[in-house]
C-alpha cells in the first residue's frame, strides 16, 4: 500500500509536467494542424534558462555575486519570502524568454510554410529540433548540468514532500489559468475561432497572425514551467533531455484527444500516473513501453482519444 | 464543349504522369557512368589504402536501401511513418538470432552461404511485424499513424535495450562473447586469388569491406528494379490514388487498407533486408544503432532527396548520411591537414547544427525535394488540380487552393 500511495504521488507530480508540455502540443496542433516537433526544445531551453537565472540569483560563486550582488542573493536565499520571490522571477522570466524564442521559431521556421503541405512544417519542426539541441550541445555543455538545489525539501511521509506539492499545485493552478484564458477571454475565443475556421476567422476580422503568435508564446513558455520543475525534480539537465518528455507529452495530447485542452491534462495526468504504476510494480525499464503500448491500444479503439470528437472526414 | 475538352486532355497527355519505363539516352549512359563509378570506387579507394571510404559508401548504400523502403510508404502510399528503423533493427537482430546458428548447422563447408539463406528470412520476419503492426493501425489519420509508428520504433528499441525474453544482451549488443557470424561464402577464396599491385603505391587485396560493399550494392540496384516496377504496376497506381484523395481512390474501387498495408509490409522488406546485411558488415549490433534520429534521418532522405523519386532517394541518402561522414572521414585521415582530435570531433559535431538549419531552409525554398518526381512535386506545390483534369469542371478558380488543403 505504501508503494502504491508513493507511487501515485511521484505519478501525480509526472502527471502535472506532462500536462503542461501536453498543452504546448494540443494548443498548436488545434490551431495549426501540425506536430510540433519543437516543443520538446522549449522545454529544454525553458529548464537551461531557469537554471541559469536561479544560479544567477543564488549560488555565491557565480552571477550575480561576482557583479557584487551578494546581498541580493543573501535576500532571495535567507528567506521564504526571498525563495518565494525569486522562484516567481525565474518562472515568469524563464517563461519569457521561452515564449518569444517560441515566437521566432514560428515566425522562421513554419509561417513561411502555412500553405505548404502538411509534411513540410513537420519536417521544418524537427529541423529546429536537431539545431536547438546541438546549439546547446555545442554552444552550452554536452554533459548534464545540476540544477541548484536551493528549494527547500520537507518531507510529510508517503513520498509527499514539498517539491511535489509545489509542482502539482503550480501546474494546476497554470491549468486552470490558461483553461479560462481560452474559454473566457476574447483572446481565447480568437484562439477557438482560429481552430474552427482560419478563413471565416479572418474575415470576421480576427488577426491570425497575432493569435497564431499568442499560441506560440503560451505554449513554450508553460513547457519551459514544466522544464524547470524537470530540473528541480531530477536534479540536472541535459542538452537531450527533452526527447522524452516531449514524446510521452505528445502521446499525453493524443490520449486525451489532440486539439482538446482538457483532454490534454487528462492524458498527462493519466500517463504520469500509469507510468509511476508500471515503474513501481512491474518494471523500470518498461514504463516506456506500458506508456507508448496504452497510446496504440486507446488509438485503435479511440481513434479521437479520450475527450476527443472523432474527426468524419469531409470530400 | 466536346472539342473544348478534347482540346484540354491533349495538353494532358502529351505530359505523361507515369514515366518509367522509358529513358532518354542521356539517361542511359548516365547510369551507365553513375554504375561504372561504384564498381570502380571501392578498387581505386583499396588500392590507395583509403579504406574509411569504403565503408562510409557502403553504409550509404544501406541508408539507400532504408531509404527506398521508406519511400514506399511516404513517397508511394503517402504515409507518415516514424518508426522505419524498428524494421532496420528487426533485420538486424534476425541475423543474429538465425545467423549464428545456422552457420553451425550448415557445418564448416557451406556455412558461409547463412548469410544469403538468412537474407531473406530477416526480410520475411520483418514483413511479419509490418503486418502485425499496420493491421490494426492501417485506418488511422496521418498525424496519428505518425505517432503509432514512431511509439513503435521506440519500443522495440526499449525491448531490445531490456534484453527482453534474455536474448538481446541488452545494451551491450549482440553477438555475445565467443559468437561470431560466419565469414561469407567466396570472401576467402577472393582474398587469397585477387591480390595485385600496380606500381608503388597501388596494393590491392580483396578484403570482407569489398565483399560487403558489393554485396550492398547489388541489393540497392535490386531494389531500385524491383520498386521501380512496383511504382509502375497496378499496386502503385493505387498508392497514387490513395495518396492523393482517399475517399476519391475507395470511390474508384480501390480497397485503400489493403494499399496502404501492402506499402507498409513492403517497406517494412527493405528494412529488414537492409538490416541483415547491417549485421554482417558491422559483425555487431547494438541498440544504439536503432534510436528515433537514426528514423528521422531515414524519413529527411526521403524528403529531402524528393518524395516518391528513386534518383532523389539516392541523392539524399548521399547528401544526408554522406556529407556528414565524408566530412568527418576526411578530418580525421588529415586530409584537410593535420587536425587535433577535438577539432575533428568539433566538425563532426557541427554536421547536425547546419543540418538542421538546413532542413528547416529546404522546407522553406525547395519543399518537394532536390529530385522530386514529377507529380509528387505537382501535388506537393498546389499545382495537382491543373493536371489531373480537375478544372475541366465548372468550379471556380478559387476552389482550387480548398481542395488541396490538408494534402501531406
Amino acid at each position: 500500500m505504501d508503494i502504491f500511495i508513493q507511487q501515485l504521488v511521484n505519478g501525480i507530480t509526472l502527471g502535472g509536467m506532462y500536462a503542461l508540455i501536453a498543452l504546448g502540443y494540443t494548443l498548436v496542433y488545434g490551431i495549426l494542424l501540425m506536430i510540433n516537433f519543437a516543443h520538446a526544445e522549449m522545454f529544454m531551453v525553458g529548464a537551461y534558462v531557469g537554471l541559469f537565472s536561479l544560479k544567477f540569483f543564488s549560488d555565491p560563486e557565480w552571477g550575480a555575486a561576482t557583479l557584487g550582488l551578494e546581498g541580493m542573493q543573501q535576500f532571495f536565499t535567507g528567506s521564504i519570502f526571498g525563495l518565494i520571490i525569486m522562484f516567481a522571477i525565474v518562472f515568469i522570466f524563464s517563461g519569457i524568454v521561452t515564449g518569444l524564442l517560441g515566437m521566432l521559431i514560428e515566425r522562421v521556421a513554419y509561417r513561411p510554410l502555412r500553405n505548404a503541405p502538411r509534411l513540410a512544417p513537420l519536417i521544418s519542426a524537427i529541423g529546429v529540433s536537431i539545431f536547438l539541441q546541438n546549439a546547446v550541445l555545442l554552444w552550452v555543455d554536452s554533459r548534464a548540468i545540476a540544477f541548484p538545489n536551493v528549494f527547500p525539501v520537507v518531507n510529510f511521509g508517503y513520498g509527499i514532500n514539498s517539491l511535489k506539492i509545489f509542482i502539482v499545485v503550480t501546474s494546476i493552478i497554470l491549468l486552470i489559468g490558461l483553461d479560462t484564458l481560452v474559454s473566457k477571454t476574447k483572446m481565447g475565443k480568437a484562439m477557438r475561432a482560429t481552430s474552427q475556421d482560419r478563413g471565416a476567422a479572418q474575415l470576421m476580422g480576427i488577426n491570425i497572425n497575432k493569435v497564431i503568435a499568442a499560441t506560440f508564446f503560451i505554449g513554450p513558455a508553460l513547457g519551459a514551467v514544466a522544464g524547470i520543475f524537470h530540473g528541480m525534480y531530477y536534479g540536472a539537465v541535459i542538452f537531450n533531455m527533452g526527447f522524452f518528455p516531449g514524446i510521452k507529452a505528445f502521446t499525453a495530447a493524443v490520449l486525451g484527444g489532440i486539439g482538446n485542452l482538457r483532454g490534454a491534462m487528462l492524458g498527462g495526468f493519466m500517463l504520469g500516473i500509469i507510468e509511476s504504476m508500471t515503474a513501481g510494480f512491474i518494471s523500470t525499464g518498461y514504463k516506456d513501453v506500458v506508456a507508448f503500448a496504452i497510446l496504440i491500444i486507446v488509438l485503435i479503439f479511440r481513434p479521437g482519444g479520450l475527450l476527443g470528437e472523432s474527426v468524419v472526414e469531409k470530400v | 464543349m466536346r472539342e473544348l475538352i478534347a482540346e484540354r486532355l491533349k495538353g494532358v497527355t502529351a505530359k505523361p504522369l507515369f514515366t518509367a519505363g522509358k529513358m532518354t539516352a542521356a539517361q542511359k549512359i548516365g547510369i551507365a557512368l553513375l554504375v561504372a563509378a561504384v564498381i570502380v570506387a571501392p578498387i581505386l579507394f583499396q588500392g590507395f589504402g583509403q579504406l574509411f571510404m569504403i565503408r562510409i559508401i557502403a553504409v550509404i548504400g544501406l541508408y539507400i536501401i532504408l531509404a527506398l523502403g521508406l519511400n514506399i510508404v511516404v513517397g508511394y502510399a503517402g504515409l507518415l511513418d516514424f518508426g522505419r528503423i524498428a524494421f532496420y533493427a528487426v533485420g538486424a537482430y534476425v541475423a543474429m538470432w538465425v545467423g549464428i546458428p545456422l552457420a553451425g548447422l550448415l557445418g564448416e563447408t557451406l556455412e558461409g552461404w547463412s548469410y544469403f539463406l538468412v537474407l531473406p528470412i530477416g526480410g520475411l520476419v520483418a514483413c511479419v511485424v509490418g503486418l502485425l503492426l499496420g493491421l490494426p493501425v492501417m485506418r488511422l489519420r496521418g498525424d496519428y499513424l505518425a505517432i503509432v509508428t514512431l511509439g513503435f520504433g521506440e519500443i522495440v528499441r526499449i525491448c531490445l535495450t531490456n534484453n527482453i525474453f534474455g536474448i538481446t544482451n541488452g545494451a551491450a549488443g549482440l553477438p555475445g562473447s565467443g559468437d561470431s557470424l560466419a565469414a561469407p561464402a567466396g570472401l576467402a577464396w577472393l582474398r587469397r586469388n585477387v591480390h595485385f599491385t600496380i606500381g608503388n603505391n597501388f596494393e590491392f587485396t580483396f578484403t570482407s569491406n569489398i565483399y560487403w560493399y558489393f554485396v550492398i550494392f547489388a541489393l540497392v540496384a535490386l531494389s531500385i528494379l524491383v520498386i521501380r516496377n512496383l511504382d509502375n504496376s497496378r499496386l502503385g497506381r493505387s498508392w497514387a490514388a490513395v495518396r492523393e484523395d482517399e475517399v476519391a481512390a475507395q470511390a474508384m474501387g480501390v480497397n485503400t487498407t489493403v494499399a496502404k498495408l501492402y506499402a507498409f509490409v513492403i517497406g517494412a522488406f527493405f528494412g529488414g533486408i537492409a538490416g541483415v546485411t547491417f549485421s554482417y558488415f558491422q559483425a555487431f549490433v547494438s541498440p544504439e544503432s536503432f534510436t528515433f534520429l537514426e528514423s528521422v534521418l531515414v524519413l529527411a532522405i526521403v524528403v529531402i532527396g524528393g518524395m516518391g523519386s528513386i534518383p532523389g532517394v539516392i541523392f539524399g541518402a548521399l547528401a544526408i548520411q554522406g556529407i556528414p561522414e565524408f566530412i568527418r572521414g576526411f578530418a580525421s585521415a588529415g586530409w584537410f591537414g593535420n587536425l587535433s582530435a577535438e577539432t575533428v570531433s568539433a566538425i563532426s559535431n557541427y554536421r547536425y547544427l547546419v543540418f538542421g538549419a538546413l532542413m528547416v531552409f529546404m522546407m522553406a525554398v525547395r519543399p518537394q525535394g532536390l529530385i522530386p518526381q514529377t507529380r509528387r512535386a505537382r501535388e506537393l506545390l498546389g499545382e495537382y488540380d491543373a493536371i489531373d483534369g480537375h478544372e475541366l469542371d465548372a468550379r471556380e478558380p478559387g476552389d482550387r487552393a480548398n481542395s488541396t488543403r490538408g494534402r501531406a
